[in-house]
């Protein structure tokens, strides 16, 4: 290497570390939200960008690590949860603003993939026989050790009565996105995630679903909440979400809207 | 493709470089001509990072920097922020994980200097510091920029400690490996796509620059 090449090498090193991490706009909100809203919140984010100008960075993951996280002082301003619980526990610590808005009630489907010998039927009488035929070998749902819609999984397996024939062939996604992600892959023969990613064109298009009766199961009950050093943009955007053009898309995506029946 | 966090990661990187390389310098200098007693611990330790999982510094750095912690707490007195999902804390993280590949090499290019020339400098009358930037660095230097190289190369490619300390923030702690994973569940497989081929361009072409380097001293001194 030349003189000249090692003095160019090493002032890119140093223009990279000194030139400022991003392009800091000055109240771009951080929002933390529930893996089942990862199509439904994006549009939402775009409709807001397009009516109001201002943007909101958005980061999806499952519930429970968020939780975590913003007691561990993450700067999010915004926490959309798909367990309340995690929002009146926030509260309870003092963390958030107020006890937060309900948003949406969630529902679960079964979904199977192209391809699998699974047949899609809300009542999983097309699981137990699969099951009992040796014909499944993996079965995606989201850790229900955090993420709320892998408990509410959990628990309409239990009550279909297969939760100890289907245990052991459990694969775990992190969120129900990545259970999404596992199940639409077709390494699964087959997976419950939420209606809401169901619905979407990625996701639709790679498999069949049928909805799991929401009888089986706690009510997902979706709490948002505005946290402790919320901006104005994040205030905005938290009215927004309350809209009416805001509920028509998560309408959309198959959520069920407080004070309405599906 | 996600520029922002392509830039973050290049950022990041440089940043953990340029604290690594003064350490690099005089931990690596000092532990070529030590003598003490656990010395092979000491070795050991550095090297941790190595071989631990990075689920296992991960946890330990999260619970490090929660207010709860002392230096959390500390960290939170001093500058104001909590270190966990920042960027500082992401630096430090990646600081304390790359020691061994900027350290090994440069303790190895020391090593190979030997002690009669480090001796004869002395005997000459040269300070400690014009031994070291006059004689002993011109020598070293091809070891270090390989531990720099390393370093720089692994931070770009840091995913687990990163993604349980920093948490996949946009424009703060989402580095490049984060967004790659971030759009696989996004099931945006073609933004997936192009970033993992820059990643493996850029790879290549770091591995590339190392291994003409190394050629290129090796014929100079051959």
């Amino acid at each position: 290497m030349t003189s000249r090449r090692m003095i160019l090498a090493v002032s890119l090193v140093l223009a990279a570390a000194f030139a400022p991490a991003a392009a800091l706009a000055d109240d771009v909100p951080t929002i933390a939200a529930a893996a089942d809203l990862q199509f439904a919140l994006t549009d939402m984010a775009a409709a807001f960008h397009a009516a109001d100008g201002r943007a909101v960075k958005l980061t999806f993951g499952s519930s429970g690590n968020f939780f975590r996280q913003i007691r561990e002082g993450a700067p999010f301003q915004i926490y959309l949860s798909a367990d309340e619980q995690f929002v009146i526990d926030l509260a309870a610590l003092g963390l958030t603003l107020d006890e937060g808005d309900l948003y949406a009630i969630g529902r679960i489907v079964l979904f199977v993939p192209d391809g699998s010998p699974l047949q899609p039927d809300g009542e999983l009488n097309g699981l137990k026989t699969a099951l009992a035929e040796g014909l499944v070998t993996k079965f995606a749902i989201a850790n229900p050790e955090h993420a709320p819609y892998g408990r509410r999984a959990e628990e309409a397996l239990r009550h279909a009565g297969l939760w100890a024939a289907i245990e052991g062939k459990l694969v775990l996604g992190e969120n129900v996105a990545q259970a999404a992600q596992f199940a639409t892959s077709g390494g699964a023969q087959g997976g419950i995630i939420a209606y809401s990613l169901a619905l979407s064109p990625a996701v639709s298009s790679s498999g069949s679903y049928a909805l799991i009766p929401d009888a089986w199961h706690q009510p997902l009950r979706q709490r948002m909440v505005l946290l402790k050093g919320a901006g104005d943009t994040a205030r905005a955007f938290y009215a927004f979400l309350a809209s009416q053009r805001a509920r028509k898309i998560m309408r959309g995506y198959g959520f069920v809207l407080p004070g309405e029946t599906s | 493709m996600d520029w922002q966090a392509l830039w973050l990661s290049l950022h990041l990187a440089s940043l953990t470089v340029l604290l690594l390389l003064p350490l690099a310098v005089l931990l690596g200098r000092w532990l070529a001509v030590t003598r003490i007693s656990g010395l092979s611990l000491i070795e050991a330790t550095l090297a941790l990072p190595l071989v631990l999982p990075p689920t296992v510094v991960g946890f330990y750095l999260l619970v490090a920097f929660s207010p709860r912690s002392w230096f959390g707490d500390l960290w939170r007195q001093v500058f104001g922020g909590t270190l966990a999902f920042s960027f500082e804390g992401l630096l430090i993280a990646s600081v304390l994980i790359n020691i061994p590949y900027a350290v090994q090499p440069a303790q190895r290019a020391f090593e190979a200097i030997g002690n009669e020339l480090r001796e004869a400098a002395a005997s000459c009358g040269m300070s400690w510091w014009r031994a070291l930037f006059r004689i002993e660095l011109p020598l070293a230097w091809p070891g270090i920029l390989t531990g720099m190289v390393l370093a720089f190369a692994h931070t770009l490619g840091e995913f687990g400690v990163v993604l349980m300390v920093g948490g996949n923030i946009p424009g703060e702690t989402r580095t490049i490996a984060i967004s790659i994973y971030d759009r696989v569940q996004a099931f945006d497989d073609a933004a997936a796509g192009r970033m993992a081929a820059v990643l493996l361009l850029i790879s290549l072409l770091v591995i590339a620059a190392t291994l003409l380097l190394s050629q290129r001293i090796g014929k100079r001194r051959g």
